[in-house]
């Protein structure tokens, strides 16, 4: 059983009320930060405590805090995302709709290190009823003195606003995020400059993650210290993984960073193993965005050594034969699944999501849909797959934002993986109508040069 | 004493010069001019925050500064990429630029409904001088090109949404250069389009110049639709006393005919400064209203690229060449094949072209097709 340190409470019952919240030692490391620490103090524990940021770039959040422009006379703002759009990313969500206080908590100490007296939550605009969860945390937190003027008798006031979206993935990026806070169109901003200079209004600003900043809680609880010694490497304290896909027990997961791949999907613990007893063919295992691996590959590194659920481990070999972390988002397919209609569903999701500022992004990823359905639907020529190579090539790198290259990489990933199942459908153009490729060689051990 | 103002050291393919800090790459090349200028089509330097959209304009940072000169990771938008001292700057020296800037120019073309024969801005576009300069001979695209719903703008700006590249020149000039803006970009990604949202006219004062600033043929002007192609125009500096903008413009005329009036351009295509300094927008009084030679006081010919296909209306006292038609064809006078406009009415101006994916070919002003 791996250690929790944010949904341990998630499921006491009523814990989304603030009394059972705070009965259940809630509200603690606000009491901790604001009495006996000072702002810079509490920076410096999220900095030992090696916390990277969980929205999918995995930055260290310490490190980010301490960026942070703190220019006279300017306000500074501090600012949740609470976007997750990301395909098989749905961990915030479950964070949110059960233990809101958590966040609410985590946002309280945060903005006191970083001295942001107004805190907005950006959300997901279809995640309508969380917004009302939060809101409703949001006003009981203040009845009883955690937010408002002077809390705490410290002298420190504290606001935090809810802001829905209006349903764009893009408005997931930082910057897009605080265009469309200010009102604007959720176009990226380019940078330099950074959000840390010049975010919000113009004024510094530091964008985190749902459950970075839920994470802060446990880290001034504990001591950043204490917190640094849960989970391995560069990899610490706890991560939360939402399971989907061919899986028996789809859902959101707390681990510790040090259990393998192949423990998380097969232990009844996780994910229970692949569903009605199928094979295990490939897995997203950090979002719609990062590089598919096939079963063998996922499982082992191509030097032979297991695979483990973590930062460094998953993205061991880099793009040629790992992938990433990401925001947590495991998708697993089994051997039924077809990794060319996978990869087709993924850009036409990226196509409509981009936001069409930049020419790689807007024009290259529409290309890449409309290529990858024919080669589905039984009409593609072998020269497409070269061709979606090319492309996927040009946008990666030549975008404002990442989504450019978010789109470029799970297209690249299949191919490099599976580029015989995308030649099979070619050539099998009646067939691949009917019946999938299956798992082939996917899962095979794979031969591992000895030095 | 004045102090000396530090300047940085640039090196842009191999060339070094001295700028003021604070000066982007793009600037900076502009400086050197010729061969090591990038291509621009969104960047517009009389436009606060334009640039870094259109990607045409990547080049490569193999040293950052003499600080810290490690190269950067990727291509950077030279427009909105700010020189350090010591900066090592690639662009026509690099293979990798090269090869982006040519899939840059692709991804811009796939969608563009290649209408240049029937386009007002052929002759004078960046797409096209981008493409033939930086692009590659076929497409690899086998695909129907983008259409898009009409929108009709009013009696002055007519907007072609498939040729659009959506560079946001003209929401910045629409914000930047008249008292409202009413038009921007709905939509997003490969569906977005330049529109009002709820149907209404462009007529705001100054707006005219959203036409000069399109790089491309997706916002021309509608009292010059198909009245005549640029290069068989003759463009002349000229001014009139207005009391509402510099008065000072270019005149595009056919005899004494004035055909369209626009803002007087500097060699990137960009609105020039006028003689009392600031960027000489135009109001839409001196370019819709003043057709008249009358109306003018004309200073003699605009200087136009001796490469512009427009340079050959430029020329004056040219001796008439003597009619040879009649010669070759043993007798038969010269039959009109074809005239562009009402007369004939062969183009039909009632077909609306926004609607047709990729070229539009004689079947689409067939009588039936109207
Ligand atoms: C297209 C795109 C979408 C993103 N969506 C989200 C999101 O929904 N939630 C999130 O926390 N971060 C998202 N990010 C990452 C954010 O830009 C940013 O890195 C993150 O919020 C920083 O928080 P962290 O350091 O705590 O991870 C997205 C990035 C991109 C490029
Ligand atoms: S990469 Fe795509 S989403 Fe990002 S700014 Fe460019 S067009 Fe918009
Ligand atoms: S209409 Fe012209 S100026 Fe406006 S965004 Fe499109 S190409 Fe640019
Ligand atoms: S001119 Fe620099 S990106 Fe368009």
């Amino acid at each position: 059983m791996s250690k929790k340190l944010l949904l341990e409470k998630a499921h006491v019952e009523n814990i989304r009320l603030y009394d059972v919240y705070r009965r259940e030692g809630g509200y603690r490391s606000v009491e901790k930060a604001l009495k006996t620490m000072s702002p810079d103090q509490v920076t410096e524990e999220v900095k030992k405590s090696g916390l990277r940021g969980r929205g999918g770039a995995g930055f260290p959040a310490g490190m980010k805090w301490s960026f942070l422009a703190k220019p006279e006379g300017v306000p500074r703002y501090l600012v949740c995302n609470a976007d997750e759009s990301e395909p098989g990313t749905f961990k915030d969500r479950y964070l949110m709709e059960f233990i809101p206080h958590l966040l609410i908590e985590g946002l309280i100490v945060s903005s006191f290190a970083l001295g942001s007296s107004r805190t907005y939550i950006y959300i997901r605009g279809e995640y309508a009823w969380i917004v009302d969860i939060l809101e409703q945390a949001i006003a009981e937190a203040k009845n009883n003195g955690w937010l408002g003027k002077n809390i705490l008798g410290t002298g420190f006031n504290c606001e935090i606003y809810v802001q829905r979206g209006a349903g764009a993935y893009i408005c997931g990026e930082e910057t897009a995020l605080l265009e469309s806070l200010e009102g604007k169109r959720g176009n990226p901003r380019l940078k330099p400059p950074f959000p840390a200079v010049k975010g919000l209004y113009g004024c510094p600003t530091v964008v985190n993650n749902v459950e970075t900043l839920a994470a802060v809680v446990p880290i001034i609880n504990l001591g950043g210290d204490e917190y640094a010694k849960i989970g391995v490497g560069r990899s610490t304290g706890t991560k939360l993984i939402s399971a989907c896909g061919n899986i028996n027990k789809p859902g959101v997961y707390e681990i510790d960073m040090t259990i393998s791949v192949e423990e998380f999907i097969y232990s009844d613990e996780y994910c229970g193993g692949i569903k009605n007893g199928k094979r295990l063919k490939a897995c997203i295992p950090g979002g719609s965005s990062v590089p598919i691996v096939p079963a063998n590959l996922l499982l082992k590194t191509a030097k032979g050594e297991t695979r483990y659920m973590n930062y460094e481990s998953l993205s061991d070999g880099g793009f040629a034969t790992g992938t990433m972390m990401g925001s947590g988002g495991f998708i697993v397919l089994d051997e039924d699944q077809c990794v060319v209609k996978n990869t087709y569903t993924l850009a036409r999701f990226y196509r409509h999501e981009s936001c069409g500022q930049c020419s790689p992004c807007r024009e290259g990823t529409g290309w890449m849909e409309k290529i990858l359905w024919n080669i589905e639907n039984g009409k593609g020529k072998m020269s497409d797959i070269d061709l979606l190579w090319d492309i996927q090539r040009k946008i990666e790198g030549n975008t404002i934002c990442p989504l450019g290259d978010a789109a470029a990489w799970p297209v690249a990933a299949a191919i490099r993986h599976f580029r015989d199942e995308f030649e099979w459908h070619v050539l099998n153009p009646d067939k691949c109508l009917t019946e999938n490729y299956g798992l082939r060689h996917y899962a095979d051990p794979i031969h591992v040069p000895v030095a | 004493m004045a102090e000396e103002k530090k300047l940085f050291k640039v090196t842009i393919d191999n060339i070094t010069i001295e700028v003021e800090p604070g000066t982007s790459i793009l600037n900076a090349a502009r400086k050197i001019g010729g061969d090591v200028v990038p291509p621009a089509m969104c960047y517009y330097s009389k436009l606060k925050d334009s640039g870094g959209k259109c990607r045409t304009c990547l080049v490569r940072v193999a040293a950052g500064s003499t600080a810290d000169p490690r190269p950067m990771p990727k291509l950077v938008a030279s427009c909105r990429t700010n020189v350090m001292d010591g900066m090592i700057v690639e662009n026509i020296t690099s293979p990798a630029v090269q090869e982006a800037r040519k899939g840059v120019v692709e991804f811009l073309l796939i969608n563009h409904p290649l209408d240049c024969p029937i386009c007002d801005q052929a002759g004078e576009c960046h797409l096209q001088d981008l493409s033939y300069e930086h692009g590659a001979e076929g497409t690899r695209y086998e695909f129907n090109r983008r259409t898009f719903k009409k929108h009709d703008l009013g009696p002055y700006i007519q907007l072609h949404m498939t040729r659009c590249i959506l560079c946001y020149r003209c929401v910045f000039t629409a914000d930047q250069v008249t008292n409202k803006r009413v038009h921007g970009v709905l939509d997003r990604g490969d569906h977005s389009e330049i529109a009002t949202y709820i149907e209404k006219n462009l007529n705001n004062d100054f707006i005219g110049n959203v036409i000069d600033v399109c790089p491309v043929g997706a916002l021309t002007d509608k009292t010059f639709r198909f009245k005549n192609r640029v290069w068989f125009t003759k463009p002349v500096d000229a001014h009139r006393n207005c009391d509402k903008c510099c008065g000072e413009v270019q005149l595009w005329m056919r005899g004494d005919e004035v055909f369209r009036v626009t803002a007087r351009k500097d060699v990137y295509g960009e609105v020039k400064d006028n003689s009392k300094g600031g960027p000489g927008w135009i109001c839409n009084e001196c370019r819709f209203e003043k057709k008249n030679a009358s109306d003018w006081v004309i200073e003699g010919l605009s200087d136009i690229s001796r490469h512009s296909v427009i340079s050959q209306g430029k020329y004056p006292g040219l001796v008439k060449p003597k009619e040879t038609v009649v010669e070759v064809m043993n007798g038969h006078s010269p039959k009109l094949m074809m005239n562009i406009h009402s007369v004939s009415e062969v183009n039909k101006p009632e077909i609306e072209l926004s609607k047709i994916a990729g070229p539009a070919h004689s079947s689409d002003f067939n009588s039936n097709n109207a």
